[in-house]
């Protein structure tokens, strides 16, 4: 099964490059933006077919590894 | 709002004795506000409550020290107009728990002190404390640790030239991350940070404001322990881009003469940078805290000034000087308001949203804060160790190959690797050497730059230890050719509150404070971490000592490697053969027994100055100081640098041979001269009362003794480089 | 020979790019900001190294949009002479001035050392003051200096004769060991490496100064 693992920053923590990102938006006339938010995507197979266990597992290693849970959070979603 | 009563106080860390204090100034109950204010200005970080008593006993004075502690950074004369502004802070705590964030904002910090001062940044410094490499953390910190460091000072485009990294069990639980920023300014160009002028605007330039490590002040004043490590405060996050952009406004508005005075927003943010201000220039301010430009939503009077958001800074400007400065900042994309002005009431006065939310007295919360003779207990004396007595189970080139390995002494250039060195295209010797050294912008001056402590040293004996780091700071400066100047401090210790601790402290600094003395090297700026513990585990104590020198012609100078076969290696200095608390004993004999070298302050500076009176006269090219592992370290460190190897005479009778090649005895330098100059440099000893003797020859592709067999460069180089790669590795 | 130098925000090399062309030429160059939107009348423009906009998004990415790189683009479609190096380079390759792209480091650490390029390619303008098959030592300093190009690039790239050096020990993992690459009319030219940091025997060496002194010889 394929999950796909949002990780972002947890809110208030500071996003240099996204506000970075946003101010030259509008420095090139996208004058209407009114945020920016930078999040890192992952999906990943996992070859399980219990949809649950596949969740567990999916959660697990968000925690562990792929989000810094000093500065992140993260979902997980079912993709197929 | 909550309403503040003894508990609440006792919440944000301040003492029964210290809240009463608190009523009796100001006559009545605090507010929330202004508890946080109080609880964060009289924390240990800021206050300096317990250590106060003692740093009065380190000399501070010379005469070309133009500016020592108190300011921002140290400012230091060095000639044609031109000071070096330097200073050393710790980011510990932050570090250990966010290793990326904590170590990178804590260079932007040390850096934002520098050019607060007017003065840009030329290098950067720093010393790293681990736990045991199989600590399942170690790896992970130092990996972070080093991409934070690196990410940071890289981006600025300032080089990180220098460093020393240990290892040690005490740090399992608190690493230390220390960082050192140099910058160079005009003499007549130095700003200081006294809000002066009545009716001057107070003006905030940088990054928004946001709720980043609201009590990060606090928290680095209290222990660790496995709770706070779960709390997790909100980390501040590093911007170097934007601290890039605030460097280069803050120094072009400051080439006019609209700042009056200026301070970073360190730990404790608004708080303490406005106190600070209002407190060295003897007046009051205001400000409407509605105007402080903020990225979150809903934040309150007391976030806001209890904010550590980062890339800030406070700053006063004279009257109609404003536009001007605006229009600076806004052509580097920086926020700026003026969020208030300078009073003459003697009391921070705060209002938000048309509310006073604050009114207190400044002197009492910023010059007048508690100080704490905390009870001392001496450590207990070290018992010396007879080098005769030592175990020796290893040949001599065995027990160097078995130390070159160990982590304390393997190459980290794995480490410096990941540094840009060579940014500003003024590095003359980066990482690698015995001190850094950079030239001045556009002369032919350099600054010779190194920091330097040995923890082992400090908790066997604590003065000789304190005594120690300052002797083989200068001795660093020395070996590159350079007049040793002034030092930083970073004092790293356990928590205050224990008699043994506190013992450290106090005998540390009467240690530090006779090599000042002696060797004309007093302390200019410095930074004190107490509370580095966890659950009751003190770390080994952490003087860390930060030097400068100057080298008055850069072409006058020396490095560790040689360039040819057949020179003379000569030794300078007595050889004892100490043992005690060194590397052999601790790694061949697995003891950490004994008392530390002592450090002999006349001798140590009869042969200091005898050897960079040599390199001055351009006698001198080669030269290594003795530290860590002692003599056959050092020369294997030589003949790695050259890649040319050495035949080595054996040891000469009535010495310990296992004190001979590994004992760490003090003051000593290791020279390769020439014919020629052999001779005039064995006469000048002579003159100059130094003991100098051969003890051996460069040439050849190996290392070797006389009498023994010889051991090839590539598999000590192998040893040397090989052990911080595959352990980093092992990880992934 | 003029030059003028290019300050984006988070530029970091610019002072050091200048002092080397002002050495070469023995003219303090032009310095231009990132929001002008007119170059002034010269001979070289030199994109200096640093980390322009944080290196957010990608590196270069946002730099290359700034005002300033259309009248760069122009002047390089006149046949103006253009050096980027280090960032300056990713700058190139984001404005689309040279082909392919710079991702992160093989190791994905930064990497700080000195290295050895072969000057694959010394005719050019860039390269003409240096000795056939002569190697150079250089700094480089960088954490996404990793060269990268399709296929059908990389062959033309090779077959044009527009790869002006390659690294002798690859330090990044860029493909065909590319350090630097020429644009098709051969007179832009970018590099990871800083010959700007190697132009003083002092800091360990000069052989940096090749690239300053061709452009003087072929703008002579």
């Amino acid at each position: 099964m394929k999950v796909k693992i949002t990780v972002s920053l947890r809110t208030g923590v500071l996003d240099p490059a996204a506000e970075t990102i946003h101010r030259s938006m509008g420095q090139l006339g996208f004058e209407a933006v009114t945020s920016v938010v930078q999040r890192r995507v992952f999906e990943v197979d996992i070859a399980k077919s219990d949809r649950d266990a596949v969740l567990a597992e999916a959660h697990a290693m968000a925690d562990k590894l792929l989000a810094n849970p000093v500065i992140e959070t993260f979902t997980v979603d079912l993709v197929e | 709002m909550t309403e503040v009563n003894q508990a609440v106080a006792a919440e944000h860390g301040l003492s029964a004795d210290e809240y009463a204090e608190i009523l009796r100034i100001l006559g009545r109950v605090p507010n929330l506000v202004e508890l946080g204010i109080f609880s964060v200005m009289w924390s240990e970080h800021c206050s300096y409550k317990s250590s106060k008593a003692h740093l009065k006993r380190l000399p501070t004075e010379a005469p070309w020290v133009v500016c020592g502690p108190g300011e921002n950074a140290g400012v230091v004369d060095i000639g044609d107009g031109q000071v070096v502004v330097f200073k050393m802070e710790s980011h510990n705590h932050p570090s250990f728990i966010e290793p990326y964030q904590g170590a990178a904002t804590g260079v932007g910090g040390i850096m934002r002190d520098v050019f607060t001062m007017g003065a840009r940044p030329v290098a950067m410094l720093n010393a790293l404390r681990f736990g045991e490499p199989s600590h399942p953390k170690t790896r992970h910190l130092i990996a972070g640790v080093v991409a934070g460091i690196g990410g940071y000072g890289n981006c600025m485009g300032i080089p990180t030239v220098g460093g020393e990294i240990n290892f040690h069990k005490s740090f399992n639980g608190n690493i230390l991350v220390n960082a050192m920023c140099v910058g160079v300014a005009e003499a007549d160009k130095v700003f200081y940070a006294a809000a002066a002028g009545i009716g001057n605007p107070v003006v905030y330039v940088g990054a928004k404001t946001g709720r980043d490590g609201i009590h990060g002040a606090t928290m680095a004043s209290a222990e660790f322990s496995e709770e706070t490590e779960a709390k997790r405060p909100t980390v501040q996050v590093g911007d170097p881009f934007k601290e890039k952009l605030l460097l280069e406004a803050c120094l072009e508005l400051m080439a006019s003469d609209a700042i009056v005075a200026i301070q970073d927003m360190g730990a404790a943010g608004l708080t303490s940078s406005s106190f600070e201000m209002a407190s060295r220039g003897g007046t009051g301010i205001e400000l409407d805290l509605s105007r402080v430009p903020m990225r979150e939503t809903g934040m309150t009077p007391y976030e806001i000034m209890l904010s550590e958001s980062q890339e800030r800074m406070l700053m006063v400007l004279r009257q109609g000087a404003e536009d001007e400065a605006a229009a600076v900042f806004r052509k580097w994309d920086l926020d700026v308001a003026t969020i208030g002005r300078v009073t003459d009431t003697g009391r921070m006065v705060l209002s938000f949203a048309g509310e006073v939310v604050a009114d207190v007295p400044i002197a009492p919360v910023a010059g007048a804060s508690p100080v704490y003779e905390r009870p001392i207990e001496p450590s207990p004396p070290p018992v010396p160790v007879v080098s005769a007595r030592v175990p020796s189970p290893l040949a001599p080139l065995d027990a160097l190959q078995k130390l070159l390995a160990t982590p304390d002494l393997v190459s980290k250039r794995w480490v410096w690797e990941q540094y840009d060195s060579t940014v500003g295209a003024d590095t003359l010797a980066g990482p690698g050497g015995d001190a850094a050294v950079v030239r001045v912008h556009g002369t032919q001056k350099a600054l010779a730059l190194s920091v330097d402590c040995t923890p082992r040293y400090v908790e066997a004996d604590p003065k000789m230890g304190g005594c120690q780091a300052v002797a083989e700071t200068w001795r660093n400066l020395i070996a590159v050719g350079a007049t040793p100047l002034a030092i930083t401090d970073c004092m790293n210790f356990g928590n205050p509150e224990r008699p043994r601790i506190m013992g450290q402290f106090a005998a540390a600094i009467d240690g530090m404070a006779e090599a000042c003395r002696a060797l004309d090297f007093p302390v200019v700026s410095g930074n004190v971490s107490l509370y580095n513990e966890t659950d009751g585990r003190a770390i080994q104590p952490t003087p860390g000592i930060g030097g400068v020198g100057l080298l008055a012609d850069l072409t006058r100078r020396a490095t560790i490697a040689y360039d040819q076969d057949g020179l003379t290696l000569l030794l300078v200095g007595e050889c004892f053969g100490w043992l005690g608390c060194s590397l052999y004993l601790r790694e061949i004999v697995q003891s950490e027994d004994g008392a530390p070298p002592p450090v002999e302050l006349e001798a140590e500076k009869r042969n200091g100055l005898f050897v960079r009176e040599l390199i001055e006269q351009g006698l001198l090219r080669t030269c290594h100081d003795l530290a860590d592992g002692g003599l056959l370290v050092a020369l294997a460190e030589m003949a790695l640098a050259s890649n040319i190897g050495m035949r080595l005479e054996a040891p000469p009778s009535g010495v310990n041979p296992t004190g001979w090649w590994f004992g760490e005895d003090q003051g000593r330098y290791v020279l390769a001269v020439d014919r020629d100059q052999r001779k005039a440099v064995l006469d000048a000893a002579k003159a100059a009362g130094v003991l100098v003797r051969a003890i051996g020859q460069t040439g050849g592709d190996d290392l070797g003794i006389a009498g023994q067999s010889a051991v090839s460069l590539a598999t000590l180089r192998a040893l040397s480089e090989g052990w911080l790669p595959a352990y980093m590795e092992a990880g992934q | 020979m003029r030059v003028a130098v290019v300050t984006f925000p988070g530029s970091n090399c610019d002072r050091d790019l200048a002092v080397a062309f002002a050495r070469a030429t023995g003219r303090i160059p032009k310095r231009v900001w990132h929001a002008d939107s007119e170059l002034p009348s010269v001979d070289v423009v030199g994109l200096p190294g640093g980390f322009s906009y944080g290196d957010y998004l990608r590196c270069g990415a946002i730099a290359a949009r700034s005002p300033i790189m259309r009248a760069v683009a122009d002047f390089a479609a006149r046949g103006g002479r253009v050096l980027g190096i280090c960032n300056g380079f990713q700058i190139l390759t984001e404005a689309g001035l040279l082909p392919g792209a710079l991702i992160g480091n093989r190791d994905r650490r930064f990497v700080s050392r000195w290295v050895e390029l072969d000057v694959t390619h010394p005719d050019s303008d860039f390269t003409r003051a240096g000795k056939a098959g002569q190697r150079l030592r250089v700094p480089i300093a960088h954490h996404d200096g990793n060269y990268t190009a399709d296929a059908e690039t990389l062959a033309r790239l090779e077959g044009d004769g527009r790869v002006a050096f390659r690294y002798v020990d690859n330090p990044n993992g860029s493909a065909h060991d590319i350090a630097g690459i020429l644009s098709a009319g051969g007179n832009v030219l970018g590099l990871m490496p800083h010959p700007e940091r190697a132009i003083d025997k002092a800091l360990g060496g000069t052989d940096g100064s090749v690239v300053f002194r061709s452009l003087v010889e072929a703008l002579a």
